[in-house]
């Protein structure tokens, strides 16, 4: 996809003014935050289990060559093949080249967001491969050609009725007189559509949410079954994993499965959880023929060492993205990119880049309760943090913040003259806002006051109520 | 050394500021892999074998699987015309050709129609067996094999399980140590929790969105052997 991180402050204003988003951003939020907290509720040892996640993976993490090293050989000793690629264009490659060796005229996926990152579904078309997308919030999308706006559920911005026109429009042969105005029907149409695609299909694509070191295996989760018809119908089977999916045991694996589906979903373990070992063995009645697995670095081995390094231990679950207040005011399309949400605005400068990504660390009220429920413990703010400090030191941020920021600083290092200036401040704005005790516009800010108003300070500072022996005003207080 | 593995493996030592080999590192990832240590296990399934039989049938309840408890094998066939009957499908099941079911009195029950076999994409029901119950989260565990194709728990719209009550485990782990004791891991292990679902329309949440609709467990009360 072609990132449009940068333009985050028009995408933002565009998805606050657009009122089906509102709709459609307004049923999420209650139901993730409100089946995780049940979820975890049930299960005492939730912060045990995440001390043991964290420590698992930064494990891993110290460890990645050789656990990479182990995996692949296990692949290759059950029959499968191990393809490395250092870049999307290189990923992208590999599963062309695999798909033509095949002969394969058309393809199936599941949903996978390292697949995103590097344009796969596109690109095989452009290859003239017809490439379908098999979860039903992915294959909404695709038909809308949209990118995902959230990592589980990728349709979260779109209401029944948007899907009901995509299906009218996409599946010319059906009755057009036929009903599609409830969740139920649009599933099973769905379901009816893709059940062919995926007995025709030649190559089954799928993602991997871990690499199991120890078996060679690769492991899908999935609410749907899309995965594993995608994965066990076709002839070739391709995984495309990025490099640190990779754990090292089975038991490792169990544990960061119980923290998956209760931090995402707020299910106790998702329906279907599959591990894949190599293509099918003799005498297997179905399954693949052939086996591969395409690791992808595109910018993680970078990662490695530095400040951020701890986004790599991200399992994508999702929890932080369902309880942030940013993303529940724009939704997924605005960070203009494939992650959203904190870990977006924590991983994206690292694999985009800074230029391009600059904006997304700023979208954030640092109110912490993405780390609060990061399953991983992964200090987003902190990490966010560091990339403010990074764009500032780069001279990246805005002239007028810029300026703001040293005056500002210049000002508080001399108290006397800060205390002058903050009372004058303090008595202008408490008189332009006499009235209704709010500011509306406000030269300079309009940033802020587009979208709210701007409370108007009494009309004194607070060393100057403190100094008068006064409290100052509590927000219950009644003028 | 310009290869795309050796580029990648270089810059993770490189990031990691160490060498191509490290016997350190090497010893420590050799002793997990082979040892596999148990992390923490939940308290939830610390309940005694008759406790992890109830455990895992509610849990697998509270996720939409349907369970019937039977005290023999001889039972099956009419339990599986029971439960079509129940929900108005034809009478006719596609059965794992698997040497557990193949001791099922199956020609007693003539009103149902059984081949045996690999799934097809027209078979509506099917019958297979499992590898372990994980009552932890009433998950089954199964494997495929000569005599279990893995199309059959995806590809019809009902799946029939038949367990028996000392298949039922506490955790993935025991599931895992059945598994190695068994032998070499197979091509494909699904955990499946309950029927095929999604919520990607508005949230709501719908049964059947490409695997099995129905989920059915039967639970037999006996013993291996
Ligand atoms: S950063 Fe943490 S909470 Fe967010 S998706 Fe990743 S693992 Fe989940």
């Amino acid at each position: 996809m072609q990132p449009t991180a940068h333009a985050f402050p028009e995408n933002a204003r565009a998805a606050l003014a657009d009122a089906r988003l509102r709709k459609a951003l307004g049923t999420m939020k209650s139901g993730f935050q409100g089946n995780r907290a049940a979820a975890i509720a049930r299960m005492p040892e939730w912060e045990e289990l995440r001390e043991e996640g964290r420590r698992i993976k930064d494990h891993v993490l110290a460890h990645l060559d050789v656990y990479l090293e182990r995996f692949e050989a296990r692949v290759v000793a059950n029959g499968g093949h191990v393809h490395w690629a250092r870049t999307a264009a290189e990923a992208r490659e590999a599963v062309l080249a695999i798909c033509r060796q095949a002969g394969a005229r058309s393809v199936t996926k599941g949903k996978s967001m390292v697949t995103e990152e590097i344009g796969l579904t596109p690109f095989l078309e452009q290859h003239g491969l017809q490439t379908v997308e098999t979860d039903l919030g992915e294959y909404i999308i695709q038909l809308r050609r949209e990118p995902p706006s959230h990592i589980i559920a990728p349709a979260v911005h779109l209401t029944r009725d948007q899907v009901a026109e995509s299906f009218r429009r996409a599946h010319g042969g059906l009755d057009p007189g036929r009903p599609l105005e409830e969740a139920r029907d649009l599933t099973d149409e769905a379901r009816a559509v893709l059940r062919r695609k995926f007995l025709e299909a030649d190559v089954g694509i799928t993602g991997a949410n871990f690499l199991v070191a120890e078996t060679g295996s690769t492991v899908i989760v999935t609410n749907e079954g899309n995965g594993d018809l995608t994965q066990s119908l076709p002839r070739v089977h391709v995984v495309v994993a990025s490099l640190e999916k990779v754990v090292p045991t089975l038991e490792d694996v169990s544990t960061i499965l119980r923290l998956l589906a209760r931090s995402a979903t707020g299910q106790e373990f998702t329906s279907y959880t599959t591990f894949s070992t190599g293509p099918r063995r003799p005498g297997d009645p179905d399954g693949p023929e052939e086996f591969h697995v395409v690791l992808v670095d595109n910018g993680r081995s970078a990662l490695l060492g530095t400040e951020s390094q701890e986004v790599l231990r991200c399992i994508r679950c999702s929890a932080c993205i369902n309880h942030c207040p940013i993303y529940a005011a724009v939704g997924g399309h605005a960070y203009g990119w494939i992650v959203p949400g904190p870990i977006g605005a924590a991983l994206t400068p690292g694999l985009l880049g800074l230029e391009e990504a600059r904006h997304l660390p700023n979208a954030s009220t640092f109110c912490g309760r993405c780390e609060a429920v990061c399953p991983m413990k992964i200090p987003l703010p902190k990490i966010m943090r560091h990339w403010r400090e990074k764009e500032h030191a780069a001279a990246l941020s805005p002239t007028s913040y810029r300026y703001g920021l040293g005056a500002w600083a210049w000002l508080a290092r001399r108290p006397s003259l800060y205390r002058t200036g903050a009372a004058l401040a303090a008595r202008l704005l408490g008189r332009l806002g006499r009235d209704r005790g709010r500011l509306v516009r406000l030269p300079f800010a309009d940033g802020w006051t587009d979208w709210r108003d701007l409370p108007a300070p009494e009309g004194k500072t607070f060393f100057q109520l403190y100094a008068e022996g006064r409290r100052p005003n509590s927000p219950g207080d009644v003028r | 050394m310009t290869d795309p593995r050796s580029q990648i493996l270089g810059a993770i030592r490189r990031s990691l500021r160490r060498s191509p080999r490290d016997a350190e590192a090497e010893e420590t990832v050799r002793h997990r892999l082979d040892h596999h240590p148990r992390n923490l296990i939940p308290a939830r399934t610390a309940v005694g074998p008759d406790g992890l039989v109830e455990l895992f049938v509610a849990q697998a309840t509270a996720v939409a699987a349907t369970v019937e408890r039977l005290s023999s094998p001889e039972e099956i066939p009419d339990a599986v015309l029971r439960f079509l009957a129940g929900h108005n499908l034809r009478p006719a099941a596609r059965v794992a050709p698997a040497a557990v079911l193949d001791a099922v009195p199956w020609e007693r029950t003539p009103t149902l129609d059984v081949t045996r076999g690999a799934a097809s994409a027209d078979d509506l029901t099917s019958v297979t067996p499992a590898l372990a119950g994980i009552a932890e989260t009433g998950t089954l565990m199964l494997v495929s094999g000569p005599e279990t194709p893995t199309g059959l728990n995806f590809l019809p719209d009902n799946h029939i399980v038949v367990l028996r009550r000392d298949q039922v485990v506490a955790t993935y782990e025991d599931g895992w140590d059945r598994l190695r004791a068994a032998g070499a891991m197979p091509r494909t292990v699904n955990f499946i929790t309950g029927p095929s679902r999604t919520a990607d329309i508005e949230q709501q949440i719908q049964l059947g969105a490409h695997g099995p609709r129905r989920l059915h467990i039967l639970l037999l009360d006996v013993q291996e052997g």
